[in-house]
């Protein structure tokens, strides 16, 4: 089985937020980058799937040369191998389309990502992806599993939870749960260094979106503090000042 | 030109969330000086249908075609493209639900849209521009996006836009959508859906706990909270690693990401990667023994205590204050 997993290379979890350039620009001054945590769990579904020999795993990422060590960690936790789209992307469709325009003869089985990156949140490119390539897609999965040519795959909806038979290939996006977490070993570490990393130059994109401005939420405001033997004194202010019941 | 809403239904019923979608439609339809279609495709009763009319749609295009009657994103986004296409849409609107999430990115493509995902507000147009509020960076920042495609796609998130009632009457019209076979090989093979509590993504009140309650025979207090507000319930990422709560209530960096009314928390320290997931709640309450926890700083009422004491005296009163409104 042939595994594409898209990864996405973003800031750090507790990372504070600042913008430059007149707030046009997220500032990446003395910013840690990370592996999008929803793609590191896509990512260890693929190579469960994998295991033993069962296939192999190919990972993508669309970013310039300064994002090479994310893609090593990617390698290091046990992809095979890893492409890298020589690019600065702009927006989610350009991404989809560089990772299409890539997969579209390489006859996956699979293409897993995140069900969204953790900076702009958008949950797109899987979507978009699966409809350039004309494949069925799936967001927000908790289980995969392989049945035949075909997957099977548990995807939350509100309240509950859906299950669906997919034909290979298509596209998913995963959510925690869908795997366990992998620490790399030394040794994958060490073998990180020496497996294949393609450098792609990028196709041609017609952007449609672009964002303008960025703005911080303005800080709440001090907190009110009631006394633990008053819990009234908060129904009464969630009643009559907060009037949220 | 013309605006275009699709509408989800749950069993047959729309539920809150899509009336605000409705709503956030036809304000964009004023804005634009045209008029509001709606899409709905499976089996909805022609007394719910109509109801879109009261939100503002001026036609309801009904799908309701055997191939269609459970949700597959790629053959629900075909038939939404081309009621795009009949319409002459310039604006598609949908929920950004978790089926919406999946759907929006697909007819953008069809479409050659721009798309805003997570949308919070209403387009800003000015100069020609069409730009569109939405959060970004896990709730730590709002991104503007400009849309400068011909025909944009704009999910609304959830709870982030008021229903408006216009008391107008929809017209039904009955619409045949082309059904592609290769549209439809994902196959449902099982649906489970708890019918008789709130749902999360789009409940208005939430009662959260974290490990501070020290064990799952301790939630009982937690959902007798949340029965009496009607508020949905919520959990930690510890409680849901520990199999204490499932999966789908743990709200956060790697569960979901909500912005209800109100979020009470219960017993939970206010880690980032929670934070993340519910910065963007209206009003926060935390309920915490330790002063110092993290939660405190960006809640709007705090009590600092024990959740066993605390808890169990907060719904006595407010089992009172229900009984004297």
């Amino acid at each position: 089985m042939k595994i594409l997993v898209c990864i996405s290379h973003v800031p750090d979890t507790t990372t504070k937020i600042t913008f430059s350039d007149n707030d046009t620009q997220f500032n990446q001054n003395g910013v840690q980058f990370i592996l999008n945590p929803y793609d590191e769990i896509a990512l260890a579904r693929a190579i469960e799937l994998t295991d033993n020999g069962a296939g192999t795993v190919t990972v993508i990422h669309v970013g310039d040369a300064s994002t090479e060590p994310t893609i090593r960690k990617a390698l290091a936790i046990g992809a095979h191998d890893a492409v890298r789209v020589n690019a600065t992307p702009t927006d989610a469709f350009f991404v989809a389309t560089q990772i299409a325009a890539y997969a579209k003869d390489q006859n996956f089985d699979l293409i897993l990502a995140g069900r969204e990156s953790i900076d702009y949140n958008g949950a797109k490119v899987p979507a978009m992806l699966a409809e350039i390539l004309d494949i069925p897609s799936v967001s927000i999965i908790k289980k995969l599993s392989v049945e035949g040519n075909q997957g099977i795959v548990e995807r939350e909806i509100e309240g509950g939870k859906e299950v669906l038979a997919i034909p290979f290939p298509f596209v998913a996006g995963t959510a925690e749960g869908v795997a366990e977490w992998k620490i790399p070993n030394m040794r994958g570490i060490m073998s990180a260094r020496t497996k294949p990393l393609q450098v792609l130059e990028p196709v041609e994109v017609k952007t449609s979106s672009k964002i303008v401005k960025f703005e911080t939420p303005a800080p709440r405001g001090q907190v009110t503090l009631i006394d633990a033997s008053e819990p009234q004194k908060l129904v009464d202010l969630l009643h009559a000042e907060a009037k949220v019941i | 030109m013309s605006v275009l809403v699709y509408v989800e239904n749950a069993e047959g019923k729309f539920k809150k969330s899509i009336f605000e979608a409705v709503s956030y439609a036809k304000a964009i339809a004023d804005q634009l000086n045209t008029s509001l279609t709606a899409v709905s495709v499976g089996n909805v009763a022609q007394d719910e249908l109509q109801k879109l009319g009261h939100y503002g749609a001026a036609t309801v295009l009904n799908v309701n075609q055997d191939a269609l009657k459970s949700f597959i994103n790629q053959a629900y986004a075909s038939v939404i493209a081309e009621a795009a296409e009949k319409t002459a849409a310039s604006v598609v609107v949908l929920s950004n639900s978790f089926s919406g999430k999946g759907l929006a990115p697909r007819i953008a493509v069809k479409l050659n849209a721009g798309l805003v995902d997570g949308a919070i507000s209403l387009p800003e147009l000015s100069d020609g521009k069409f730009i569109v509020k939405k959060t970004a960076f896990s709730n730590k920042a709002f991104a503007y996006v400009e849309l400068h495609a011909e025909k944009k796609v704009i999910s609304l998130t959830p709870n982030a836009y008021k229903i408006v009632e216009t008391g107008n009457q929809a017209v039904i019209e009955d619409f045949a959508a082309t059904v592609k076979p290769t549209d439809l090989t994902a196959l449902i093979k099982d649906i489970v859906r708890a019918t008789d509590k709130v749902s999360l993504p789009d409940a208005e009140l939430v009662v959260s706990a974290g490990r501070g309650l020290k064990g799952p025979e301790n939630w009982g207090m937690v959902e007798e909270l949340a029965n009496l507000l009607g508020a949905a319930t919520a959990c930690s990422k510890p409680v849901s690693d520990a199999d204490w709560r499932p999966h789908s209530e743990h709200v956060g960096q790697t569960g979901i990401a909500i912005s209800p009314n109100l979020y009470i928390a219960i017993g939970i320290s206010g880690a980032i990667q929670h934070l993340a997931g519910v910065s963007s709640s209206k009003v926060i309450v935390v309920i915490n023994k330790d002063p110092e926890a993290p939660f405190f700083k960006v809640a709007d009422y705090g009590i600092v205590g024990d959740a066993f004491e605390i808890v169990p005296k907060l719904i006595e009163e407010l089992k009172s204050f229900k009984a004297n409104n």
